[in-house]
């Protein structure tokens, strides 16, 4: 299949943030970041897809200035055949903004399959997906926590709801996000890496849409107290319904 | 002053709670606006519009098709849409729920407008409005200025807490201009968990048992706490959901559920810092884990270092005890 996965490069999460002196960003001074975790499911979930029907071409999408490269080439040592850096100073808060630079890339693109993780796991608006598939008039269906498009014209998913799931069935082409539950992305292997250095990344323009959504400010939520042990094993187990009584007052 | 429109969201012919709190976030922005409603569903989903007007929908639209008894993102989002255009309404509330989030964006690019997804606040400022929506699983609270008009704003579930406003409201049906069955993906079964059970996102007390437990089969040993309260839901960590022991839908943490419960207690839980994102703004977190050097006793207010199989089942009764004497 022809497949398409835009992907998102996110810092990574297991640091304690700073608010940069703008007030209205993070301070990016020693952060690592990668690829974000659901955009690094779909990435697998394309690759698992064409090894299964046995050939295909997947081309990685990414939206920022030129740092993404590291995140396209990490796509590559996956095995992804070719990328497409879709250049801009900073990458929008909007998804709106950043759909329609999406979209006319990926128009006249001849995909079968457009993947995408369910939500980048920094901005968490769970919008560009869908807004793609909106603007470039495809089926779309969002936060699949199963996945089977052999049968090549057409898919059925799993989406994951509160307390339920449900069953759905589409025509392709068409765009999917990508929840947990498809698939873990693998680990570059040397090889990978070594045959990524040689794969095309193209950089073009990035034909941003106007922005109607900014972040006026970032703030740190207030820190939670420092934990405390009340006791140790099953005696421990009166104070602690005391504590849930009179302290807490939920019990 | 302003008019909003909030969608009323149903599962299964019945209304979810997320419907009124809708509501409640767009009668907020509407500051003595009109809030309308709008209701989709199967057959006889215009019985549960009178109800919508007890949080403050002034007009409750009704539209009722065999095709939107499930999910149908494709129709849904057609409706909403031109349901906002016909009404001028200043912007569109939907719930930041599994349904609402995956309708938002198509609502948002069928307006051609940029969207604030997932708030937790919402207010009018001048001609913007300002949410409050976090961001890095919750390290970090972004203020967001949405100068978009109309503007298609998601509430997180849980964060608007419905306000009573005896409303009777006007109901109107609407007829949508495309054939619902006509839509290219298609709802085909709808499999729910355990119905009694409450929901993660709605239960004021969640029980999440982690890789500590050993084995699937264990799992009782947090579904019977959770039953001795009586309100509470079982959640798992990602190690237990990856395992199968607990289907994905239970996951809490970074690529799951977010909750924030008024009591969190993780059992045989180590506290990876991907499942504290899921859990850290809970009111009052219990722990209860062997290794005393886990890191869930960082966040933990109160911490019990011991064996799950000991201290669990002690806690089970003194729990039963305790709502038997209230």
């Amino acid at each position: 299949m022809k497949i398409a996965v835009c992907i998102k490069r996110v810092p990574d999460m297991d640091v304690k943030f700073k608010i940069a002196a703008s007030g209205t960003a993070v301070d990016e001074s020693g952060l690592k970041y990668d690829m974000s975790d659901f955009d690094g499911y779909a990435a697998e979930a394309a690759l698992q897809i064409n090894e299964k029907s046995g050939g295909g071409e997947i081309t990685a999408i990414c939206l920022g200035p030129d740092a993404v490269g590291e995140t396209l080439r990490k796509a590559l040592s996956m095995g992804i055949d070719k990328a497409v850096q879709l250049k801009c100073d900073a990458v929008p808060f909007d998804g709106y903004a950043i759909a329609q630079a999406l979209a006319a890339e990926l128009k006249g693109g001849n995909y079968d399959l457009i993947l995408f993780g369910r939500m980048s796991i920094d901005s968490s608006n769970q919008s560009v997906g869908p807004m793609v598939a909106e603007l470039l008039g495809l089926p779309c269906v969002s936060a699949a926590s199963r996945l089977d498009v052999s049968a090549k014209t057409s898919g059925t998913a799993q989406r994951e709801l509160e307390g339920a799931s449900e069953t759905v069935s589409f025509p392709l082409p068409a765009v999917v996000t990508i929840d947990e539950g498809v698939a873990r992305p693998r680990y570059p292997s040397l090889k990978g890496i070594m045959a990524a250095k040689k794969k095309p990344l193209e950089v073009k323009p990035a034909q941003l849409g106007a922005v109607s959504v900014t972040v006026s400010k970032m703030e740190l939520p207030p820190e939670r107290a420092a934990g405390r042990i009340i006791g140790e094993g099953a005696d421990a187990v009166p104070e602690l319904v005391r504590l849930l009584q009179t302290e807490a007052k939920v019990l | 002053m302003a008019n909003f429109l909030a969608v009323a969201e149903a599962r299964n012919g019945e209304l979810r709670k997320v419907a009124h709190e809708a509501i409640t976030a767009a009668k907020a922005l509407a500051g003595g606006g009109d809030v309308h409603a709008l209701l989709m569903g199967g057959p006889g989903i215009a019985a549960k519009a009178a109800s919508l007007g007890e949080c403050g929908a002034s007009t409750v639209f009704v539209v009722e098709h065999e095709a939107l008894a499930q999910h149908n993102p494709e129709a849904a989002s057609a409706i909403i849409a031109a349901q906002v255009k016909a009404g001028g309404y200043r912007g569109v509330i939907l719930s930041a729920s599994a349904h609402g989030k995956d309708l938002t964006p198509r609502v948002a690019a069928k307006l051609g407008v940029g969207m604030a997804g997932d708030v937790t606040a919402a207010r009018m400022e001048g001609d913007a409005i300002v949410a409050t929506h976090p961001v890095n699983t919750g390290k970090v609270v972004s203020v967001i200025t949405l100068t978009a008009n109309p503007a298609v704003v998601s509430v997180r579930p849980g964060a608007f807490t419905p306000v009573p406003a005896a409303t009777s409201a006007k109901v109107e049906t609407l007829v949508p201009s495309a054939d619902p069955a006509a839509s290219r993906v298609k709802t085909t079964g709808l499999t729910t968990g355990n119905s009694t059970k409450l929901d993660l996102g709605d239960a004021p007390i969640i029980v999440t048992g982690g890789r500590g437990l050993k084995a699937a089969e264990n799992f009782k040993l947090v579904e019977d706490l959770a039953d001795a309260f009586g309100n509470a839901a079982v959640g798992a960590t990602r190690a237990v959901t990856d395992d199968g022991w607990r289907p994905h839908s239970d996951q809490i943490g970074q690529t799951g559920r977010l909750v924030s419960p008024d009591l969190y207690i993780a059992v045989g839980v180590s506290g990876a810092i991907q499942h504290l994102a899921g859990m850290r703004t809970s009111k009052t977190i219990v722990a209860i884990n062997k290794d005393k050097e886990a890191p869930i006793f960082k966040v933990a207010d109160y911490g019990i270092v011991g064996d799950a199989f000991e201290v669990v089942p002690k806690l089970t009764d003194a729990v039963k005890a305790a709502r038997a004497s209230r």
